[in-house]
């Protein structure tokens, strides 16, 4: 499905994050993509959303080159990015918003996209329908990440991209959260890639981790995880152990 | 601000003025009862309509100031090379007092009321402009980002994002000109014109010496600014709701 061909990615006047690197995703995989600040884990997030451009290389998503925003494609970001000024409700039909406003253009919006309104729809699955008019402000850290899912997942993306998205939460809503995406994730065939600077968080979300290390990367450093979403196994904890290993391993001095 | 309290500050203010009145004790001041009895009488007799022809003119310029700064705001804080090139000249203008253009505008555009509405225009559009560009651009790049993830182009992101995100700046920038405006109204109805109530404060006292007349002819115009304002708070009430929520 994603096939990142001898990318090469530096920001101005600095050395590159990504040499020569190559990554290939399958379609309905699960992926975590951890490492030190700075490796470039965000970067190549936005790589793949098509918010950021390969200096050299290329990135494509079912054979396409990516050159834009996909629309098929989702991104959830730390902060969540939901409109101050929109309530719940407003902030979930936002997606479907943009694409009405557009129309079928075929650019902004998926070829042959008729509106549909799934919006009410994702609010009652999400268990929003308490807060769909109240603002972001009023709510808590937990229901705004759900917001967020709603509105991307009323979209109906093939590929959900999140950046460290439940960093910020406290622990039991963070698991919470975790297993909902992945019950999402795999009712829906969605092919999920995220960020993390947790190993555990890492080990329980990624069937694959790709482990990067300090600019630049030039392997793909994966690690097959196939008992994810489990986090009492004793593989979760094998898992946990061996990539702090790898991660101490690179940063010793 | 609650309501109460501000009825009692108009209370107090009218109870130093009855107390001022009482101590001064002379015709230039007359106390506010004495006003508020001219007033009713002046509205049937001229009042009004000065008031109805300046409060045409101070929403004129109000309205023009906001349909073509708010754009340009949006545009220029949107965009880094409009701002790299805009922002330069903003910074020159935007510190000129621009009342010192009354009589070149007047000059240009005649006596009517189109300069007089250019003249609050010049005013207000700075204070406009600067504020929407600062907003627009202080806008944080992932909640950009996270639109266009959505599919949002430029289009899209000037419509569900800059455009709100500018409008509690818009009401702010209307919100502290009005004082400015409404006081470059009255300095423009001073001269060569028969209508408003700049003409009207003026005529009266000076000419006609009539001073309960004169301060009715204040209490309008002050009615004037404070109920633009007002309407302005009512506004963003109405359309910034997430401001006021905790």
């Amino acid at each position: 499905m994603i096939s990142i061909q001898s990318l090469t990615f530096e920001y101005n006047n600095h050395s590159p994050l990504f040499q020569n690197f190559n990554w290939n995703i399958t379609r309905g995989e699960t992926w975590a993509i951890l490492g030190p600040s700075g490796c470039g884990k965000t970067t190549l997030l936005y790589l793949l959303a098509g918010l950021k451009f390969p200096t050299a290389g290329e990135v494509t998503i079912n054979g396409e080159r990516i050159l834009r925003p996909r629309p098929h494609s989702g991104l959830i970001l730390q902060d969540y990015g939901l409109l101050p000024w929109s309530t719940v409700r407003e902030n979930v039909a936002l997606g479907l918003n943009v694409r009405k406003f557009y129309g079928d253009d075929g650019k902004h919006t998926p070829d042959g996209f008729t509106p549909k309104d799934n919006a009410e729809g994702w609010i009652q699955r999400l268990g929003l329908s308490e807060v769909t008019d109240k603002f972001p402000a009023q709510l808590s850290g937990g229901q705004r990440q759900r917001t967020a899912i709603a509105r991307t997942l009323a979209l109906e993306p093939d590929l959900l991209l999140m950046d460290e998205p439940f960093s910020s939460l406290d622990a039991i809503t963070r698991e919470d959260l975790q297993n909902l995406t992945l019950s999402l994730c795999e009712e829906q065939n969605i092919t999920l890639v995220i960020v993390t600077h947790a190993i555990e968080e890492a080990a329980v979300l990624g069937k694959k981790i790709l482990l990067l290390d300090t600019a630049p990367n030039s392997t793909a450093r994966i690690f097959e995880n196939p008992k994810a979403g489990s986090r009492n196994s004793a593989e979760f904890h094998t898992m946990c152990e061996t990539l702090w290993g790898e991660m101490q391993k690179r940063n010793a001095p | 601000m609650k309501r109460h309290d501000v009825l009692f500050a108009a209370a107090a203010i009218f109870a130093f003025w009855q107390v001022t009145a009482m101590i001064v004790s002379m015709p230039i001041l007359p106390t506010p009862l004495t006003v508020l009895v001219a007033l009713f009488k002046e509205l049937k007799n001229g009042l009004f309509m000065h008031f109805a022809v300046s409060l045409w003119r101070v929403t004129a310029g109000m309205l023009l100031s906001v349909l073509v700064a708010a754009p340009a705001g949006l545009a220029i804080g949107g965009s880094k090379r409009l701002n790299r090139i805009f922002s330069p000249i903003i910074y020159l203008l935007y510190p000129i007092p621009k009342v010192v253009f009354v009589p070149v505008v007047i000059l240009f555009l005649g006596i009517g009321d189109t300069s007089k509405i250019i003249i609050m225009f010049l005013i207000l559009f700075f204070q406009i402009v600067v504020l929407v560009r600062d907003q627009a651009s202080g806008i944080a790049p992932q909640l950009l980002q996270s639109l266009q993830s959505l599919g949002a182009g430029r289009r899209a992101l000037f419509r569900f994002v800059y455009l709100p995100a500018s409008l509690p700046a818009i009401l702010t920038a209307l919100r502290q000109s009005i004082g400015t405006a409404v006081a470059v109204l009255y300095i423009t109805e001073l001269s060569a014109t028969k209508y408003g109530l700049g003409y009207y404060i003026y005529y009266r006292g000076s000419t006609l010496l009539d001073y309960p007349s004169m301060y009715a002819g204040v209490i309008a115009m002050s009615l004037l600014g404070l109920g633009m304002y007002f309407s302005v708070d009512w506004l963003e009430r109405k359309w910034c709701k997430w401001k006021f929520v905790n």
